[in-house]
């Protein structure tokens, strides 16, 4: 190594300043949350839901086996006898008491692999809190599908629209025996009136991520990639008319919502006026 | 002696006509040549009171700044609930910490517990009195310097307030009665003694060349000019070991071994909460905006810029551009947090011995050459760059000696995907 190199290898990390004052001016990859949500992805975790045949008939037998599968710990399930005269499942036993710790749940949806009816499923509801371990518990009372098979909405959790239609299970994580080839291929449990969700696309490209909600990381996270990470029709001039687009696109959708933040203002406002008028 | 030199440079000085002198410039504030009337009590105590409240609320800012900044850097947010922008995050942090518990472990020695934190704030808050903020201010009959006190020790203070801060650091961690903060403050010891003979020897290169160690006469000898400030009179590299030997002093990032969270949890502080910790944390800012403001004094000439004809512009020109050249310097700190990773210890230690010491010796015998005698420099020239060539070759020796393969290879490098990768040897798969 010349001397030239060597002193080039030392002063090596003075990319590292180069790159952090480029980032000042590069967009944001996160948003200020409750403002603005980011897009949920079809695959999502989030609370369990009890489902239900079409007649009303839960799907849940109890037969405990998410529970005993669950890494967490999490599931507690008792199961009894159907009564013969109004049977709660269809088959012999059916859940009778049903609890999910979510203290301890790892959102894994290894209870739903694991369940041979597809009772238990997840939805893609995260933003529910709660003061204390007791509420933490979810019960039948609260998981259970409601008449139409809907998730029920509880008055502390913030349902997001079109989240309830999302319930259905993610059946395998990966392609059996890992098996790259094994695209295209339904692997989502059905949903309740609304049939069954296109299938997701592998890892060939050969995808459409419209038709299933997807939506890429990497697009969002583009900016931050290598140059030659990125895709040549995002690079250069290119690149830069679409990033534009999607500033572009971005700015009018705070704008939209600044306007019906201000137009709400001001209606409450003329509101509190005639009160106080009348 | 020194009365001669002092009057030689009031002469000097005065001759410039620069807004920040005035006639008994290096003896101190003009304030009290007229002997200590109330008015000048008024005066001192408004002056302690104004530089406290700004100097806590340029504190807050500094936290809000540095979030944003390294946040802006990492392509997050930042801070941005409380106030517009998040300008009163640090508001908020600092309500929340004087209402939690106040925890003093079992293990410590409470008394020394409880003091350490104040070891830590009071120098912080004293260090900035020596900062020359501003010009001279005439008030009626009185005329006084904008800075809270012009000690003929001046930058002696800075350096001396840094070396009780480490008291500060030191208790806290070895009354902590912990593991984790004794060795952060072992560590925090033994850096800033490393870094503080590095730093003593490039403050005494200014000093050789503004022959007084006031803040004032300092700043004072920079103007008319910026080819006056000590960065280009002492030719850039003192400022740059100044710059790294004061980032280790401050210990914050890339020196920030004393509270190396991934190693030592929280390092001295560990085990602090509330308040205390909060102090703590005050003092690590106000020392960053002191320090910014000690290097700015040091090497940029202060307050001293451009001074447009405009009415008053004497009196808030100065102010505006130290305040300008402060919030660079408390740029560049951030920026250091954000691009630099954390040294190894032997690498601070080798930085801070093999390298910065004799490095700003030598230049410090090169300027002390030229100011006493200009064609020494060129003789002393030759000798330093002989002793350069000798403790290189020497380190060199004493690094094959133990046994190359023994030392990892530098970490934090990133494998470049073979594509990208120029033809020869590979670092770590070729050898």
């Amino acid at each position: 190594m010349g001397l030239g190199d060597e002193v080039k290898d030392q002063l090596s990390f003075l990319g590292g300043f180069k790159l952090t004052f480029q980032h000042l001016t590069r967009p944001r990859v996160t948003t200020s949350y409750p403002d603005e949500k980011r897009a949920k992805q079809p695959r999502q975790h989030g609370r369990h839901v009890l489902n239900r045949y079409e007649d009303g008939m839960e799907k849940c037998i109890g037969c405990e086996l998410c529970a005993g599968v669950c890494p967490a710990d999490c599931i507690y399930v008792r199961g009894l006898d159907n009564p013969p005269d109004h049977p709660v499942s269809p088959g012999e036993r059916y859940g009778y008491v049903y609890e999910i710790n979510y203290l301890r749940c790892i959102h894994c949806d290894m209870c739903v692999e694991a369940c041979p009816t597809e009772a238990i499923t997840e939805s893609k509801l995260f933003e529910f809190s709660f003061t204390n371990r007791s509420d933490a518990i979810y019960t039948k009372k609260e998981l259970l599908v409601d008449d139409r098979g809907m998730p029920q909405k509880l008055p502390w959790e913030d349902w997001r629209e079109g989240d309830d239609m999302m319930t259905s299970g993610w059946m395998r994580a990966t392609a059996p025996s890992g098996n790259a080839a094994y695209e295209g291929e339904v692997q989502w449990s059905g949903e309740l009136g609304y049939g069954v969700r296109a299938p997701e696309g592998g890892q060939s490209g050969h995808r459409d991520d419209e038709l299933t909600g997807t939506k890429p990381l990497r697009d969002i996270l583009e900016a931050h990639l290598l140059t030659e990470d990125i895709p040549l029709a995002h690079r250069g001039m290119q690149g830069r008319v679409w990033r534009a687009k999607i500033g572009a696109e971005k700015n009018k959708k705070k704008m939209e919502a600044m306007r019906v933040r201000m137009n709400d203002l001001r209606a409450a406002r003329k509101a509190a006026k005639a009160k106080g008028k009348a | 002696m020194i009365a001669a030199l002092l009057a030689h440079l009031g002469v000097a000085i005065s001759a410039t006509g620069s807004p920040l002198t005035s006639p008994n410039q290096g003896l101190g504030d003009p304030l009290f040549s007229q002997g200590f009337t109330w008015e000048v009590w008024v005066i001192l105590v408004v002056k302690v009171l104004v530089a406290f409240v700004v100097l806590l609320i340029a504190t807050a800012m500094m936290i809000w700044f540095e979030r944003k900044v390294i946040s802006d850097m990492q392509s997050r947010i930042g801070p941005n609930r409380a106030g517009p922008w998040g300008l009163l995050q640090t508001l908020a942090d600092g309500t929340k910490l004087i209402f939690k518990e106040d925890l003093v472990p079992e293990q410590s020695d409470s008394f020394t517990f409880k003091l350490a934190p104040y070891l830590s704030t009071v120098p912080a808050f004293i260090t900035f009195a020596v900062v020359p903020v501003g010009g001279i201010i005439r008030l009626g009959s009185h005329t006084f310097e904008l800075q809270v006190a012009d000690p003929p020790i001046g930058i002696l203070l800075v350096l001396a307030m840094s070396g009780i801060a480490v008291y500060g650091v030191m208790l806290a961690g070895w009354s902590s009665g912990s593991k984790y903060p004794l060795l952060g403050s072992v560590r925090a010891s033994a850096q800033v003694i490393s870094y503080e003979a590095a730093l003593g020897m490039t403050v005494v290169t200014v000093v050789l060349v503004s022959h007084s160690l006031s803040t004032r006469a300092i700043v004072a000898a920079q103007s008319n000019g910026f080819w006056n400030w000590n960065l280009i009179r002492l030719g850039f590299v003192p400022f740059i070991f100044f710059m790294i030997a004061i980032t280790a002093e401050l210990t914050r990032p890339p020196f920030d071994l004393t509270e190396a969270d991934s190693e030592l949890v929280g390092g001295f502080h560990t085990e602090y909460s509330s308040m205390r910790f909060g102090m703590f944390y005050l003092a690590e800012f106000m020392n960053t905006i002191t320090m910014s403001a000690v290097v700015v004094t040091l090497f940029f000439g202060g307050p001293n810029g451009l001074i447009p004809p405009w009415p008053g512009a004497t009196i808030y020109m100065p102010l505006i551009w130290f305040l300008l050249k402060t919030v660079a310097f408390c740029f560049i700190y951030v920026w250091f947090r954000a691009a630099l990773p954390r040294l190894r210890y032997d690498q601070l230690m080798d930085l801070g011995w093999k390298r910065l010491i004799p490095m700003s010796l030598a230049w410090l015998l090169l300027v002390a050459a030229v100011v006493t005698w200009h064609w020494s420099g060129l003789i002393m020239a030759p000798v330093v760059l002989a002793a350069a060539v000798l403790l290189v070759r020497a380190t060199r020796l004493g690094s094959d000696a133990t046994k190359r393969d023994s030392v990892l290879p530098s970490v934090g490098r990133r494998v470049a995907p073979a594509t990208r990768l120029p033809d020869g040897p590979r670092q770590g798969v070729d050898a």
